[in-house]
């Protein structure tokens, strides 16, 4: 098992339009296992595609990729798929949760496409709800849930296939301060068990609380 | 992903927005239950109109007698071959007969009276004949009687006329015993058949009918040419095989059998002019169904584009989601067609019943119709899933909230 958890090298993704739009340019970033780090800009400087990128969810036009140690540009949709599936958890500004699936069954949703049977995945969620504090809650659907609560749903999800990386979008974008300071708390006690973190946010004490700051700028990374 | 996890996926997905589901279901539900309705009720007012005719129409057999291949010899039927064939299980009535050879052109007369004005003799068929015609042809008597085994064995020589024969001959009651003359040979008119009936043989009606011995006596009719048999309901097409062995054992493949058309085949007619309209309504209501379906499932997708995306996310390939929507929309339809069938099944039950008939229905029909719903289902939410499997998980997700 390699150290380096995301490695990426000349990295760069340009979108086809008239002019062509470059989002990233020549992004050159490595997080090794068990690293917190926060990617932190402005509104349009290329957050979103590198979390695309960094997420599977979309590919460089050029540049390498490696996430734990496999190289995914010649990577098809299903190795791909599968690959994201298998070592990325996804936490969303929106939640993304189902509304309705109670608590623990958005949260057994992560490894719904793998091998794993209904019970083994909610006997997993419920010890995951516990982890982030919402025991009490597995029955409740997202409706009946407070913001926070609802990202804590969202991130014990994202951790209940124990993944090499936890990928994080605006996670507190929706929240009010009190919510925000207990999901960053949480970040926090993820980070101290060894869990490799990147939160993208445009919110600066946000990222402060990451163990590494990378400004990304018109595309490009500055530390 | 497992299939009992895509099953619970789909009916969760399908199960969250109830209202939406019920009006989706709605076209199919209506298309099976027209299909059951029309299927059903063309299969029993089938059997109904098969019944009535197995009764009236069904059960009457004629045998024809060829001539014996050597007119020195014994004829292929004779008189006394009925009683081996009224002994068969089945046969309800039967009479032989035999018509009077009509290029003699016998001259039938009501009276030996000659008036120069009157042209008095008519060329009218003369036919030899059994006991118990009227029964085997459905006839009645309009007027007095009909020879019975007494004037056959006494060889009396009394006559039966046929409706319109009698109105030829001038004759309108028989209580004054009037006389008919064949070829110069008196006979006593005992009966006018009724002008209805006679299904078996409609040309009596224009008919002299005799006892068979006092035809042979005095007109020298020969063998019987045709025997007329009634049988029980259902049991036309056994003594349609078994006839001519009964009345000819040595030369029975030389009979000639004109059996009604079997009942199955004839209900299978009644059902197929039936449901030819209907069946292509049921059908429409199908295709509308159909594309009700594909509508709301296309709507579903756009509506759920988050959803897809966050499955994409979690690992779901383009299959894994394809398969979701369509299981969704099959289940629809699968729904909308055991309500359909059941709606369908009550509904020919009842109209069977306000009707006074049996209903009818086909198990398979009531197996197969929820199997077409979900069919429609199925074909209609190829297009959703597809455009659903097709979509990119970044471009859901930016989408979806």
């Amino acid at each position: 098992m390699t150290d380096e958890v995301i490695k990426l090298a000349g990295v760069g993704r340009v979108f086809p339009a008239d002019p062509p739009v470059r989002a990233l340019s020549d992004v050159r970033l490595t997080v090794r296992r068990g690293e917190y780090v926060s990617i932190v800009g402005a509104s349009g400087s290329g957050k979103s595609t590198l979390l695309n990128t960094l997420g599977l969810l979309d590919r460089p036009t050029s540049g390498s990729y490696q996430l734990d140690g496999v190289e995914t540009a010649g990577l098809r949709d299903r190795q791909r798929t599968s690959l994201r599936g298998s070592r990325i958890g996804f936490v969303f500004q929106s939640f993304h949760l189902l509304s309705y699936r109670s608590a623990v069954d958005n949260v057994a949703m992560a490894e719904l496409y793998g091998k794993a049977d209904r019970k083994h995945r909610s006997e997993r969620a419920a010890q995951v709800l516990d982890q982030v504090g919402l025991a009490h809650r597995k029955g409740f659907r997202p409706d009946k849930l407070s913001g926070g609560e609802r990202q804590r749903v969202a991130i014990a999800r994202a951790l209940l296939g124990r993944p090499a990386l936890l990928l994080c979008d605006e996670p507190t974008g929706n929240l009010d301060r009190v919510n925000t300071s207990g999901v960053l708390d949480l970040f926090d006690q993820l980070a101290a068990d060894g869990v490799t973190l990147i939160v993208i946010t445009h919110d600066e004490q946000v990222s402060r609380r990451a163990q590494r700051r990378v400004r990304i700028e018109d595309g490009r990374l500055c530390d | 992903m497992r299939l009992i996890d895509l099953g619970d996926e789909a009916l969760a997905g399908v199960a969250s927005r109830p209202v939406r589901t019920a009006l989706t279901m709605l076209g199919t539900f209506i298309g099976i239950t027209t299909l059951v309705i029309t299927l059903g009720v063309a299969a029993t007012a089938g059997n109904q109109i098969a019944g009535r005719f197995d009764a009236v129409s069904a059960t009457g057999i004629t045998v024809t007698v060829p001539s014996a291949p050597n007119p020195a010899g014994p004829p292929l039927v004779s008189w006394a071959g009925l009683a081996d064939l009224l002994r068969l299980n089945g046969v309800h009535a039967a009479a032989s007969v035999s018509e009077m050879d009509s290029t003699g052109n016998p001259a039938v007369r009501a009276n030996e009276l000659h008036d120069p004005d009157v042209v008095s003799d008519r060329a009218l068929p003369v036919v030899a004949a059994t006991d118990g015609l009227p029964e085997v042809v459905n006839g009645s008597l309009a007027q007095g009687r009909f020879f019975d085994a007494g004037h056959v064995s006494r060889h009396d020589r009394v006559a039966v006329l046929g409706a319109t024969a009698a109105k030829l001959l001038g004759i309108t009651r028989v209580d004054d015993q009037p006389a008919v003359f064949v070829n110069g040979q008196a006979f006593t008119v005992i009966g006018i058949l009724g002008s209805s009936g006679l299904d078996l043989d409609h040309a009596l009606d224009a008919a002299v009918i005799l006892p068979y011995t006092a035809a042979a006596d005095r007109l020298k009719i020969g063998a019987p040419t045709k025997v007329l048999i009634r049988t029980d309901l259902g049991a036309a097409p056994l003594i349609a095989r078994q006839a001519p062995v009964a009345l000819s054992p040595n030369d029975h493949s030389q009979l000639q059998v004109l059996a009604p058309p079997d009942p199955a085949t004839l209900r299978g007619g009644v059902e197929h002019d039936v449901n030819g309209l209907f069946v292509v309504l049921g059908l429409v209501s199908l295709v509308v169904g159909a594309i009700g379906i594909a509508n709301v499932t296309l709507v579903t997708v756009m509506e759920r584009i988050g959803e897809i995306g966050l499955r994409r996310a979690l690992g779901a390939r383009r299959r894994h989601i394809a398969a979701q929507f369509l299981v969704e929309s099959g289940t629809v339809g699968l729904i909308g067609g055991v309500i359909g069938t059941s709606a369908g099944i009550v509904a020919v039950v009842v109209i069977s019943a306000l009707n006074g008939w049996t209903p009818v229905l086909d198990l398979s029909l009531a197996a197969g119709a929820p199997i077409a719903g979900a069919a429609v289902g199925l074909l209609a939410g190829l297009y959703p899933a597809l455009r659903a499997a097709r979509l990119e998980p970044v471009d859901a997700l930016r989408s979806g909230t």
